[in-house]
């Protein structure tokens, strides 16, 4: 069946069809027409959001706490060009977002019009994909087709700019399921030579080592449980990517704790000195594989990752295997079981045994002070006082970030959100929002830096106007404390404008806004103040304002290899040589 | 086949079984992407290669196939092997790709380029001209009394030749068509 309709309507319906529950706008003159349709419709929340880099990030948050997609509405010119730190960001992390922006009519592009820009020209590179659509008749299945294509794959952000005319127009309605979804069907199943070849050397390694990332969230809570027998069955320990966090549970046995840059002694060493390393759905990226000459030197390395490229793009890997990470584990498990489940145990013995001592390190160690609160304290006390709670954790991007990544536990996926790849301050906040609207009984907080919050504030007014009582844990250092940081390990500590001047009263802030503001100074005052904030039924600022020159520990200096770690403040001096000092 | 299923050729069966995808030597490698025509797709294939810093020894795009809207861009691009590989990989990631083929890692494949020379002089240097076209095989397309505008095609190789030839005789400008190839045999 086949219906005539207006482009706008068609907006709305193909949302529906697609079961989008939630768009993140903001209007404005080229998306009057679908905005009209919205207001006459219950279907579809709309959260106006306070800024569209806002929407973007929300929609992420959305996206990576539900695995749907998460769905943007903007309007033509200046508001497709505030999404476009929210397109990148979504792209490097791979989060499936849909954006969809109003433009001129199709008679005035290419004319400087009024709110005109290149839209399709601009989020080129920082999309998965994108179109203009300038006929009505191919709006809707347009519509569908980008949602195939954000979720197909290794998902991503992808953009339909429409046209005012084409939202004005009408013409016949594709439904989902008439709309053809193109040629673009990415390969799922791995190849079963390779997984036996893999299966092969997980029955003989003596030092294996999973290291995991998000490409085992983005396929879905099936790949984590997979992931999860996996390691149980063979007693491999594992290690994860920041974005890889919750996959495997922070709990577990075999858990080894983040690795990379700021990871962990053991998760490193381990990456270091493994004899296997199988690599589930991460990319090696450069925060992981510091010094690639020196990465990982003695070891035969399996890459499972659903995106061609990524395979022997930095690294190069023994066994690639291209496929969605759910299919490919749940072939490995089939394969190794069929095989007799063999592991070298006695390697193995050696190797948890080697493990043990580097545990024994424990790097994350801190002296908690009298005075004043250390960020890892906070943290600390926030896991335990929040532990067992359906619990979700976003962040800003800064030493709070890291720190928040090595002190709180993850136990199933879903559950953090955070900007990786880009490293997008003023991100955390919007995605805290939409992360809670996706989840509105849940405990939702931001582990945020005072500076990267400011970045995007003002959405205290949507966090205020739809009741949505996120959290906003600021540690707040007065610094732009990772700058800082780099700046004393580098810069002779010529501290270059990296604090925070000026900074606004939080508590004041919070009450200007209607939501509850709580500030904290003292560690013996901490648990009650936190007991506070997660017993307030609504916003709160929680300025919790910490020791200001504190580094984040360990640390891999840039250029150097994972057995060259930082463990604390005193062998910091010239741990960085020059080479080192031009990566970022 | 989708777009994202490389061709056996990056993986396992890739060169690098053969020689070090990791190798820092050089290669020219001819490469032809099937895509569908729509807009923007050409703006897509070379923001991939300004954006991630490949070369682009040559170019070419046209319709081949105008019921099924599908283009064919050859290009030609040189780089280490893992460079090559990525060139490859990412190209076959973009959504309107729906084929990338290394002809050069292939099989043998035949690569010709369409040139238009114009050549000005008078006298010897003009016979010379018409002496070493017709060795070359360039057709003359155009002529005054102090100008032909040569024809040919060939290798890029050839063209190059021919173009060194002419410009002590006269060369004054040179329009090429980029590089067009396909696999031989079937
Ligand atoms: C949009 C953006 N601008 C600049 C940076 C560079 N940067 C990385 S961390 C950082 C400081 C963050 O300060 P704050 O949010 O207070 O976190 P802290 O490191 O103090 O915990 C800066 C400026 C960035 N990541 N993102
Ligand atoms: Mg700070």
């Amino acid at each position: 069946m086949t219906r005539q309709m207006t482009g706008a309507k068609m907006v709305v319906q193909a949302l529906r069809d697609q079961g989008v529950d939630t768009v993140f706008g903001y209007p404005g003159g080229a998306v009057l027409p679908i905005y009209d349709e919205m207001f006459q419709q219950n279907d579809i929340q709309h959260i106006l959001v306070r800024h569209e880099q806002a929407a973007v990030h929300a929609a992420e948050g959305y996206a990576r706490s539900t695995g749907k997609p998460g769905v943007v509405l903007v309007t033509s010119g200046p508001g497709a060009t505030n999404a476009v730190t929210g397109l990148t960001d979504a792209l490097m992390d791979s989060i499936p977002i849909v954006v969809l922006t109003g433009q001129v009519p199709t008679f005035m592009i290419g004319t400087d019009a009024f709110q005109e820009a290149d839209t399709v020209g601009i989020t080129r590179p920082c999309t998965k994909h994108n179109w203009l659509v300038k006929d009505t008749a191919k709006l809707s299945e347009t519509i569908h087709q980008a949602f195939h294509v954000a979720l197909a794959g290794r998902p991503g952000p992808v953009l339909v700019d429409i046209p005012k005319d084409v939202q004005f127009a009408s013409a016949d309605y594709q439904p989902k399921q008439k709309a053809p979804t193109g040629h673009y069907q990415p390969q799922v199943k791995g190849d079963m030579e390779m997984i036996t070849a893999l299966v092969e050397e997980i029955e003989t390694a003596a030092c294996p080592v999973f290291y995991t990332g998000g490409g085992v969230i983005n396929s879905g809570p099936g790949a984590s449980q997979l992931l999860r027998e996996l390691v149980e069955a063979t007693g491999f320990p594992v290690t994860s990517t920041l974005m890889g966090l919750g996959a495997y549970p922070a709990s577990g046995k075999h858990w080894l704790g983040m690795l990379g840059m700021h990871g962990l002694y053991e998760a490193n060493l381990a990456m270091h000195g493994c004899d296997l390393m199988i690599n589930v759905g991460a990319r090696f990226d450069d925060r992981i594989t510091g010094r690639l000459d020196a990465f990982s030197p003695k070891s035969r390395k399996a890459h499972i990752d659903i995106d061609p490229s990524s395979i022997n793009k930095v690294i190069r890997v023994d066994m690639p295997i291209i496929g969605d990470v759910g299919h490919v584990l749940e072939d490995v498990l089939k394969v190794w079981k069929a095989r007799g489940r063999r592991i070298n145990r006695e390697g193995l013995q050696k190797w948890w045994a080697r493990i043990h001592d580097w545990q024994k390190v424990d790097c994350l160690k801190f002296k908690p002070n009298e005075g004043t609160i250390r960020p890892q304290y906070a943290l600390s006390r926030l896991e335990a006082l929040t532990k067992g709670r359906d619990r979700y954790i976003t962040t800003e991007v800064g030493q709070h970030q890291m720190w928040a990544a090595q002190y709180l536990g993850f136990e199933d996926p879903n559950r953090w959100m955070t900007s990786g790849g880009l490293g997008t301050m003023g991100y955390g906040f919007p995605a805290s929002i939409g992360v809670q609207v996706a989840h509105p009984d849940a405990l939702v907080i931001n582990v945020a830096g005072e500076a990267s919050w400011l970045m995007n504030m003002q959405e205290m007014g949507t966090a205020i106007q739809f009741r949505l009582p996120v959290k906003q844990f600021i540690l707040n250092n007065e610094r732009l404390g990772m700058v800082r940081q780099w700046q004393e390990l580098l810069h002779g500590q010529r501290y270059s404008h990296s604090w925070s001047e000026a900074l606004p009263d939080f508590v004041k802030l919070a009450e200007a806004f209607g939501a509850k503001g709580i500030l904290c100074k003292d560690p013996a005052d901490l648990d009650d103040a936190i007991m506070e904030m997660l017993n307030h039924d609504g916003p709160v600022i929680f300025d919790c304002l910490v020791e200001k020159h504190e580094n984040c520990f360990p640390m891999i200096p840039s250029g150097e290899p994972h057995n060259k770690m930082l463990l604390g403040e005193a062998k910091t001096k010239d741990a960085i040589g020059s080479k080192g000092a031009v990566m970022v | 086949m989708s777009a994202l299923q490389i061709k056996k050729g990056s993986t396992k069966h890739s060169a690098y079984n053969l020689r070090s995808t990791f190798s820092d030597v050089e290669e020219t490698h001819t490469i032809a992407v099937l895509v569908e025509n729509e807009p923007g797709v050409l703006a897509r294939v070379i923001g991939l290669f300004s954006g991630r810093g490949y070369n682009i020894d040559s170019l070419t795009v046209a319709e081949v196939d105008h019921k099924g809207h599908l283009s064919r861009i050859t290009i030609v691009t040189t780089g280490t092997p893992q460079v090559i590989e990525q060139i490859k990989a990412q190209l076959g990631r973009i959504v309107p790709v729906h084929e990338v083929h290394d002809l050069t890692a292939e099989g043998s494949s035949v690569e010709r380029e369409l040139a238009l020379l114009k050549v000005t002089g008078v006298s010897d240097k003009r016979v010379e001209a018409l002496r070493l076209a017709d060795i070359f095989r360039a057709q003359v397309v155009d002529s005054t009394l102090e100008s032909f505008v040569f024809q040919i095609t060939g290798t890029p190789e050839k063209v190059d030749a021919f173009a060194d030839l002419m410009r002590p005789l006269g060369l004054t400008e040179i329009a090429r068509t980029g590089v067009a190839a396909l696999a031989r045999g079937l």
